[in-house]
Formats: structure tokens, C-alpha cells, sequence
């Protein structure tokens, strides 16, 4: 059990980080994003064409850090693959949310288009790679530590929750310290007086895209790293990053990355009694006792 | 001098005019207070000024420039400030981030400017690390005004500031228009609370229907017997 819960922690770090996009996304653009798991997908691809083609055409060698499975190339690939579905996010919103919202499109009709992005990405990248699945580094599996009452835990895994510890603090004094960052939570809590107040809203959204694609991208790779790749991943992940940023409150970046964890936790454990199959079924039930007993999330929103 | 004018102004949310050929001005250091029933178009004439709305026919002028269609964002830099009558405050953010968002476009050192909020203010300095959610009505409506000043307004549109207010703070927040005022910003005020505001105004305007029916001093307003019985019950 208690290694089932540490597992937890480490799938609900990856979690978490797209639930924060997702939550970004639907505070401050108004808009529940479908394709926020192809986000993730994208990243992870990306990074497999950087550390299995690109950096070894540049010459990057195929080293490794101490006890972890990846070296230089990951660690290259992950900055690069951030922007590049950041950019992602940005080219979409100009391509078809922003023109939508000018219309006053409804909610549905953006979500619904949403939807239609996610199966672009998705299918691209299955054209491009095949449905196969696949390794950032075939065939090595690296000794696991072993932790006090009988946890084993791979050297990776450590590094997945730290890094993530690391952006969420990022992202937070981004949120609490800077001007920018400041600017989008006044944008989320009233779009109409931040406009007044003189704060250019289409730029704010500019950035939400950018961060939230930036964050799935993260948890991408980390996922990519931690299991595998494949292109249905992403897909897989949109109901537990849905269940995560609902929990805890949507609009809510901390409720967001409390919601994963539990999402995280809840979904390993339920697998020492079921069958890992069922594991997006605990999401799901999660889910939807949330949306009966408490629909405003653990946190309510974003304190209104 | 005259420093805003709108001439004319026709607008509305649809395709029907709420406001028809309406004129006004606001002169240097006056406070300018628009009465009227609800639905005169009291609001409608404000968010026009300040490009919420577009209007359809009319001009705005501030200075002796033409503003008429800008957006609200570039009307904000041409020194005109508006406090909506709801949801006029970020309330997730604390007093004093609400006052930094005021200041948003701002490239200068602007801590001078919130000293002087906060002097005009002083119940906001103590509670400037508080969410702006958490305080009274009467403590909103100063973090909106507060807001509203960081860019230094020469016109400042306050949209029925007192509305919803208790009849004690309601005095409070006219004494806070006046001493706003005295600091050389020009003020376009519309009300309900039609005798306050006519009191303190130099100049009032009185819309109905989205048209102007009188306009005069302030204080010749208040004498006026129509305007007595139709406005300020009785």
C-alpha cells in the first residue's frame, strides 16, 4: 500500500501539471480545452524527435546522468519541447478560439472545437509515428531504490516529483510576484475591469496558452519518462486532468495541483484492488461524486 | 475650458438607440453629476465616453481631441478613469495589487501615486494585504475609486457610486468624491441618490427617455420644481 501511495504521488505530479493548465485555461479564457491531453501527447513527441533524431544528428552524446535513464538530450529536449507546444497552444487560440470569441461563440462551440483540435493532434501524430508504443530509451530499466517499508522507487521518479515541485513554485511566484502574472489572475476574476483598468486580455490570454501548453508538455515527457509514449496517452489523461482541476475548484491553480494528487493517489491505490484497466473508471467516480456533492470543487473556485 | 464633451451621442446595446442626441460636458475641476429615472441612459452615456459602447452617432471629445470609438484600454491612456457601478474590484487580489492593476499601464515608479490613494484612504493602507473580496461595500467602492486613480484621471466617470450603500457611508463616499476632486481631477458622477449628488455637483444634467431635459447649475437644479417633483421625490 504504502508503495502504491508513493506511485500515486508521482502520477498525480504529472497530473497535476496538466490539471493547472486546464484550470489556467478555464479561469481566464473561458473555455474548457479538450485538447489539453494532445497538448500533452505533442510535448512527449516532440521530445522523442529531439532525443532520438535531432541531438543525435547534432552529436549530443547519449549519456546518462548517474542513476537516471536520460543525460543531456532529455534535459535539452524538455525546455525546447515546452515552447514548442506553447506555441502550439498560442497558434491554435489565434487560429480558431480567438476568432470564436469574437463571434460571442457560447461555451459548447468553443469546448466542441476544442474537441476537433484534440483529434487533429492526435490523429497527425498517429499518422506521422505510427500507433505503436514507444521508450524515450528502449530496454534499460534502471535498479530501484529501495526506500524504508518496502518502497521501491526509481531514481527517475524522484526527479519527476522534483521537477515538478520546481515549476509549480515557478509558476507561483510568476502568479503572486510578477506584473504579468498578477495581470491574469485580475483577468480571471473579471475580464471586464481589467480591460477598463487599461490590461490587454488578448495578451493575458496569449500567455495562459502559452503556460498551460508549456505545463503539458512537462507532463508529457515526465509521463514518457515514468511509463511510455504513445499517441492515445494524452487522450487517456483528459478525464483525470478534468477529474484533478474540478476537485479542486476550476479556475483554482492550488486546488488544481492539490486535485491531482489526489487523483494520483486515488487511482494507484484503487489498482491493489482492481485491475489497473479500471484505474480512469476511479477518476471518472470521483468526478462525478464531486460535481453531486460539492460542484464548486474542495476549494471553490477561484475565490469569489 | 472644457475637458470632455461628448456631442450627440447616439448608442445602444442592439440595434435600438437607448441614448438619442445626447450632449454634455464636464469643465476643468467641476464635478458634473447626471440624474435621471432608471433607464434614462444615465449608464449607457458613461460606458459611451469610455468605448464599452460605440457610439452611433456623436462625437467625444477630451482636450481637443477626438476619442470617439477608441477602446477602453486606449481611452484609459488618454486619461479618462471608470468606475463601473458592479464587480468593480478584482476580489481575489488584495487592496494593494487591486491598486497595481489600476496602474497596470503605468512604465513610471508609481509608488508616489499609491501613497496618495492610500493618504486619501487611510482605512485601505491598513488593510492593503487583504483580499478586496472580503471587505464591506463601502471599502469596495474606495479600492474601485483607488483603482481608478492610480493613472492619475484628468476625468474620472464614477457610475452610481453609492448605490446599494448605507445611508451613513453613502456621505462617506460623497465626502470622498469632493476631497477627490479638490486634488484638481474632473468628475462626471451618475446617480440615483439624485439630491446628494446634485449638491456637491457645479454643473448636473438631467436624462430621460436617452434624451437631455435640463441642464443648469447644480444648486439651480435642486430649486427646480420639476426637477423637485419628478427626481427628488417631492
Amino acid at each position: 500500500m504504502a508503495e502504491l501511495f508513493v506511485y500515486g504521488i508521482v502520477l498525480g505530479c504529472i497530473i497535476s501539471l496538466g490539471a493547472i493548465g486546464i484550470t489556467l485555461v478555464y479561469g481566464i479564457v473561458r473555455m474548457a480545452n479538450f485538447a489539453h491531453g494532445e497538448f500533452m501527447t505533442a510535448g512527449a513527441y516532440i521530445a522523442l524527435l529531439i532525443v532520438s533524431v535531432i541531438l543525435p544528428w547534432l552529436g549530443v552524446p547519449d549519456t546518462t546522468f548517474g542513476p537516471l535513464s536520460f543525460g543531456w538530450r532529455m534535459l535539452i529536449a524538455f525546455p525546447v519541447s515546452m515552447a514548442a507546444v506553447a506555441f502550439i497552444g498560442i497558434f491554435f487560440d489565434r487560429l480558431l478560439y480567438k476568432k470564436l470569441r469574437l463571434k460571442n461563440s457560447n461555451a459548447v462551440i468553443l469546448a466542441m472545437s476544442s474537441l476537433g483540435v484534440s483529434f487533429m493532434i492526435r490523429m497527425i501524430i498517429l499518422i506521422i509515428t505510427g500507433p505503436d508504443y514507444r521508450f524515450y530509451r528502449p530496454g534499460i530499466m534502471r535498479p530501484a531504490l529501495q526506500l524504508p517499508f518496502g518502497i521501491k522507487i526509481r531514481p527517475d521518479q524522484i526527479f519527476i516529483v522534483a521537477l515538478v515541485v520546481v515549476l509549480v513554485v515557478l509558476l507561483h511566484l510568476f502568479l503572486q510576484r510578477t506584473k504579468m502574472g498578477k495581470a491574469m489572475r485580475a483577468t480571471a476574476d473579471n475580464t471586464e475591469l481589467a480591460l477598463i483598468s487599461g490590461i490587454d486580455t488578448e495578451g493575458i490570454v496569449m500567455w495562459t496558452w502559452g503556460i498551460g501548453g508549456g505545463l503539458a508538455a512537462a507532463a508529457g515527457m515526465l509521463y514518457g519518462i515514468d511509463v511510455q509514449i504513445h499517441p492515445g496517452m494524452g487522450w487517456n489523461f483528459l478525464i483525470p486532468l478534468f477529474a484533478a482541476a474540478i476537485l479542486g475548484g476550476i479556475g483554482n491553480m492550488y486546488g488544481a495541483l492539490v486535485g491531482g494528487l489526489v487523483i494520483g493517489i486515488a487511482e494507484q491505490l484503487s489498482t491493489a484492488v482492481l485491475t489497473p484497466t479500471y484505474k480512469l473508471a476511479v477518476a471518472f467516480i470521483i468526478m462525478i461524486l464531486i460535481l453531486f456533492i460539492k460542484p464548486e470543487g474542495i476549494f471553490g473556485g477561484s475565490d469569489k | 475650458m472644457t475637458i470632455l464633451k461628448a456631442e450627440g451621442i447616439s448608442a445602444g446595446y442592439t440595434e435600438l438607440d437607448i441614448l438619442q442626441n445626447v450632449s454634455m460636458k464636464v469643465k476643468s475641476n467641476q464635478i458634473v453629476s447626471i440624474i435621471g429615472p432608471n433607464g434614462a441612459g444615465k449608464s449607457t452615456l458613461l460606458k459611451s465616453i469610455f468605448g464599452i459602447l460605440n457610439p452611433r452617432k456623436g462625437r467625444i471629445v477630451l482636450k481637443d481631441e477626438d476619442i470617439t470609438g477608441l477602446k477602453p484600454n486606449k481611452v484609459a491612456r488618454k486619461g479618462i478613469s471608470y468606475v463601473p457601478q458592479v464587480s468593480n474590484v478584482f476580489p481575489s487580489l488584495t487592496i494593494q495589487e487591486n491598486l497595481e492593476m489600476g496602474a497596470f499601464i503605468r512604465t513610471d515608479d508609481f509608488g508616489g501615486r499609491m501613497d496618495e490613494i492610500y493618504n486619501l484612504f487611510p482605512t485601505l493602507r491598513e488593510k492593503r494585504k487583504q483580499k478586496a473580496g472580503q471587505l464591506s461595500g463601502g471599502q469596495r467602492q474606495m479600492v474601485a475609486m483607488g483603482r481608478a486613480l492610480m493613472l492619475d484621471p484628468i476625468v474620472l466617470l464614477l457610475d452610481e457610486p453609492s448605490a446599494g450603500l448605507a445611508p451613513l457611508l453613502v456621505s462617506t463616499i460623497f465626502e470622498k468624491i469632493l476631497d477627490i476632486n479638490k486634488t484638481g481631477v474632473s468628475i462626471a458622477i451618475v446617480e440615483q441618490n439624485a439630491k446628494e449628488a446634485l449638491k456637491m455637483a457645479d454643473h448636473g444634467y438631467v436624462l430621460a427617455m436617452g434624451r437631455n431635459v435640463l441642464d443648469d447649475e447644480g444648486e439651480s437644479l435642486l430649486d427646480n420644481e420639476e426637477v423637485a417633483k419628478l427626481y427628488l421625490g417631492g
